[in-house]
């Protein structure tokens, strides 16, 4: 077809036909592999939620899910449940687009996530199973900008909707050895027992430089050495899902009983 | 096709040989971000390995078509293209190690290994040698990166494959870990190290000062 492998009408030719068939091959993988990579997402997710209430033992993890975990949907800026399907919302496409969210803009988006979503996902964890209904901790997703990437964690608190149970920052893109080790179990282990809030309900954790945290101190946790601006993220991350615009409006529901009742 | 000597060469030659990190000294950059864990190492070497040896059978099948203007395009497009596939792949089916292994499954692309077969060996050889070729480096690296992570994941967390070996002191055993072993340097440090052994019995590998 061609005399000249070199000629202007052979290159285009086997640049298309090059790139058709690679963008077929591509394609198609990404679509054929779509249904098991949410999978695994989600079970990923359901897995941290798991590991953050103490929950995680070795085993289905589907099954460990549905009997111990309960999900439930909360208006943000009421703090009321929202009678909706937990499975079919998807919570990170709320929180960009403009419609299910509220955009944040300076002093109110200390954790520089821009903007938030209206709903947002809750666990109610049971140790003994859902249907014994005792509450043994409430998991709150939240998430902050730390140096270089959006890291989110999810936070687990004592039926009190106060005292941390435990912090699981399980995607995070800080440098590795230094900011990422936010994810280090050891550090993470320091915020168990703290409480989110102080008398006057203001959030109240402070992540210090390290090595000044106080360990009497009900509110205060060392930073990470070498990653000040991962810690103030943190810091900004507590700050902000613990204040006004975060869930205070649902944990002073949690406090007055709005769980027992319900 | 080729007599089984040469197979043999091209096959497991690069594994001491001809090796493509300790003597060319390619790819050290993915050697020294997944070798902290057994697990993650032997998963980028198979990663890699499937990408070195499909781009390789690939491009040497298109070979006399490549127009020579835009051969590094074509080359890095099917580069691209595997690594993508194979990028989902882990995700879809090896989801814990894919995270860990995170960015450095798409570096695969600019691994200069890739390229340098590629180009090297596919452009000028048939597809059955080439794909052996692609097979035999990514056998290199994947031993190469499989020493460094055993050496750093028993010294430095005490285990293989995450099954215990020296119980830590942290968790009441007698082994206080290497921490230095879970940062990147000591690959460059092993490495080093590794390149010298082999040179010690291999003498024809030291270049002329």
């Amino acid at each position: 077809m061609f005399s000249n492998n070199d000629s202007i009408g052979k290159t285009f030719f086997v640049v298309i036909a090059l790139c058709l068939v690679c963008a077929i091959l591509v394609s198609t993988a990404a679509v054929q592999l779509r249904p098991k990579q949410v999978e695994n997402k989600l079970l990923d997710s359901q897995k941290n939620v798991l590991a953050v209430t103490g929950l995680l033992t070795e085993g289905n993890i589907k099954e460990l899910y549905t009997k111990h975990i309960q999900e439930r949907l909360v208006d943000l800026n009421t703090g009321e449940f929202v009678d909706m399907a937990p499975e079919s919302y998807d919570y990170r496409r709320a929180m960009k687009a403009p419609e299910t969210s509220i955009r944040l803009e300076g002093a109110d988006d200390m954790a520089s996530i821009k903007s938030r979503a209206n709903i947002a996902p809750v666990y109610f964890a049971y140790n003994d199973g859902v249907e014994s209904g005792k509450l043994s901790a409430i998991v709150l997703p939240v998430h902050g900008y730390g140096l270089w990437s959006t890291m989110h964690a999810f936070l687990a608190l004592d039926n009190d909707g106060n005292t941390i149970k435990g912090i699981n920052y399980y995607e995070q893109g800080e440098t590795a050895g230094l900011g990422g080790e936010v994810q280090n179990p050891k550090w993470t282990a320091q915020f168990v027992g703290k409480k989110l809030l102080d008398e006057s309900g203001a959030p109240a954790i402070k992540v210090m430089k390290p090595g000044n945290a106080n360990p009497t101190s009900a509110y205060e946790v060392d930073g990470l050495s070498g990653a000040t601006l991962t810690s103030n993220g943190v810091q900004n991350t507590f700050d902000f899902w613990a204040g006004a615009k975060g869930f205070a409006p649902f944990l002073t529901k949690v406090r007055d009983g709005a769980l027992n009742n319900g | 096709m080729a007599s089984a000597k040469e197979i043999k060469t091209v096959l497991f030659g690069p594994i001491f040989a001809n090796n493509p990190i300790a003597l060319q000294v390619l790819g050290i950059c993915s050697a020294l971000a997944v070798t902290t864990k057994m697990e993650k190492a032997l998963v980028m070497g198979i990663a890699l390995t499937v990408v070195t040896a499909f781009s390789n059978l690939f491009i040497s099948l298109i070979r006399n078509h490549i127009p020579s203007s835009v051969r590094i395009i074509v080359q890095m497009t099917i580069i691209a293209s595997l690594v993508i596939v194979v990028d989902q792949v882990l995700k879809a089916f090896a989801y814990n190690v894919a995270k860990e292994l995170s960015v450095f499954v798409g570096l695969i692309i600019t691994n200069c290994i890739v390229m340098g077969r590629a180009e090297a060996y596919a452009m000028k050889t048939g597809p059955g040698m080439s794909f052996l070729d692609g097979i035999g480096n990514g056998l290199g690296y994947s031993v190469l990166l499989l020493i460094v992570a055993f050496i750093r994941e028993l010294f430095g967390s005490g285990t293989l494959f995450g099954v215990e070996i020296l119980p830590l002191v942290s968790a009441g055993g007698w082994y206080q870990p290497m921490g230095m072993m879970l940062i990147a340097p000591s690959a460059f440090i092993i490495i080093g190290l590794l390149i010298w052994i082999l040179r010690t019995f291999r003498p024809e590998q030291v270049e002329k000062a």
